[in-house]
């Protein structure tokens, strides 16, 4: 792994019992990049990221997360790290504030209401912090689970989807959250999403997956240059229906 | 194993150290769950007292017309609960786990910090508040309708107490496990896996009732050691410490085999991929 990758690949495999979800895939993370993984349904992006997380264990393969093996050493690392996705819930029943509360303690925040204090006034939660969190409305629930994301400060930010089924007026909103936060605080966040507008203004990389593989890795200005696109989704659409492969062919 | 591995490896172990603060942070998540609902609350107390009031009753009408059970008063309601506390304790902790289920939460804390050791002590201490919560005023009920006090029995109280408590903690870790890897679908276990001891254990008769290979079996299970000295208390006036120790004896074998096994099937639901798809 390079010195200052804060996050290495290398062959993973991941067989479920109905299929191989990722086939043998190899990449790493620089420290502070933030890097777009793309791909259409089942390509295996999900499966991807939970590896890294330490949710799913590896058929073959290694995962090292902040100089940590996955999920053998996640206790090393897992305060140093968060996970945001719409598909993971926070607890309904519970306020958001009990909720950002318990999600602090657990992350071992200092001071805890200080610190939802603080994300509330920056993610305009500080009306919400008091409402169940069954209660909220898509795009506030997605503004809650990036608080929860962020209440650690973490080096390293997992984003599955995290604008899926926002209006675009929210989805604006959040990107600008995520790429301040990627400024202040440097930190190297991976971006799972079908969104390509959202991929091309936030990442530097972007990793294309396809049926468990990676179809390919480069800059958004290398792939629109490569694929000969004027944008990501067409690019995307090249690889998802088999167009890179006829062009490769071609050439 | 290469210097590198071997440091990771010993850091591994000294973060292998249990955070009371996280232990506390999930047992306050559990708190406010339960006080966020009243019918959640009134459930608690609810069917123990049904329970209790039903055989206290029963016990009455058999105790005016039978000699013995006229002599062994409160054998019936004692035995009522004692069984409330296994059955409760156990339901009190799979509850906390399903909850976890129900509200999809499981991922956010499995790729928390939090460990595996803090999130079942925390369901520990949630069986014993939800125990509290339902028992305590039932056990004061019992003392107003039929004048048993359970608290009377003292220190063998608390031995029958520690007993049924490891045993339904046991059991309540085990069903935990099976339901995260295989998913709610697993769910009915967590409200009926107990009534299989509910025979077996002898709760309301003696052991030498059921057929000899039966009795064999009902020796394996701790709480048939408490509900046999809890007779042995209540009609012979005689606390049975023989009985204690040997239960106590089986519970640390069955409480360690339930944490192996919990970690045993969270490593599967890692291989799995269930943490991420906790439906059905």
């Amino acid at each position: 792994m390079p010195a200052s990758a804060a996050v290495a690949v290398d062959r993973l495999v991941k067989v479920y019992k109905g299929g191989m979800a990722v086939a043998g895939v190899s990449f790493s993370l620089a420290s502070g990049s933030v890097t777009g993984l793309l791909g259409g349904n089942g390509a295996g992006k999900t499966t991807t990221i939970a590896m890294i997380m330490g949710l799913v264990e590896p058929t073959s393969g290694s995962v090292s997360v902040l100089g940590a093996e996955m999920p053998r050493q996640r206790h090393r690392v897992l305060q140093r790290m968060n996970f945001e996705s719409p598909y993971v819930e926070m607890p309904m029943r519970l306020t958001v504030r009990q909720n950002l509360t318990v999600f602090a303690r657990l992350y071992d925040v200092d001071d805890v209401a200080a610190r939802i204090a603080e994300l509330a006034a920056e993610l305009d939660l500080v009306d919400l912090l008091d409402r169940p969190s069954g209660k909220l409305s898509a795009g506030q629930k997605t503004r809650v689970s990036l608080a929860k994301a962020l209440l650690n400060a973490p080096e390293l930010l997992l984003l599955d989807e995290p604008t899926a089924s926002l209006d675009p007026d929210t989805a604006d909103w959040v990107r600008s959250r995520l790429e301040r936060y990627r400024a202040e605080r440097g930190a190297t966040i991976l971006l799972a999403s079908h969104n390509m507008n959202e991929v091309e203004r936030l990442c530097e990389r972007v990793i294309i997956m396809k049926k468990g593989l990676i179809e390919d890795d480069a800059s958004p200005g290398e792939l629109l240059a490569r694929y000969g696109r004027r944008t990501l989704e067409e690019v995307f659409l090249d690889v998802a229906r088999g167009r890179g492969e006829a062009r490769e062919a071609a050439q | 194993m290469n210097a590198e591995h071997k440091s990771s490896d010993s850091q591994a172990s000294i973060s292998a150290s249990i955070s009371m603060r996280r232990v506390g942070a999930m047992t306050l998540r559990y708190w406010y769950l339960l006080r966020s609902s009243w019918p959640r609350l009134l459930d608690l107390v609810y069917w123990p007292a049904v329970q209790m009031l039903m055989w206290g009753f029963l016990q009455n009408y058999i105790g005016q017309n039978a000699g013995f059970f006229a002599r062994a008063g409160g054998t019936f309601i004692g035995a009522v609960l004692l069984w409330d506390i296994l059955f409760r304790g156990q339901l009190g902790f799979s509850i906390s786990f399903l909850e976890e289920m129900w509200s999809r939460n499981l991922a956010n804390l499995m790729m928390s910090p939090l460990k595996p050791i803090e999130f079942i002590l925390s369901m520990m201490i949630m069986s014993l508040v939800r125990l509290a919560i339902g028992m305590v005023p039932v056990t004061i009920l019992a003392i107003a309708f039929f004048g048993f006090n359970l608290y009377g029995l003292g220190f063998a109280l608390a031995a029958f107490f520690a007993n049924l408590i490891l045993t339904s903690w046991a059991i309540g870790i085990f069903v935990s496990g099976v339901v995260m890897r295989n998913g709610l679908g697993a769910e009915n276990l967590a409200w009926t896996i107990m009534f299989v001891f509910l025979p077996l254990t002898c709760v309301y008769y003696p052991v030498a009732t059921l057929p000899g290979w039966l009795q064999m079996i009902a020796w394996l299970l701790p709480p048939t050691y408490v509900f046999e000295g809890m007779r042995a208390l209540l009609i012979d006036q005689v606390f049975r410490a023989d009985l204690m120790l040997q239960a106590f004896a089986i519970n640390v074998v069955l409480f360690v085999a339930a944490v192996v096994s919990f970690l045993a099937l969270l490593k599967s639901a890692r291989r799995q991929g269930s943490l991420l798809q906790t439906g059905e």
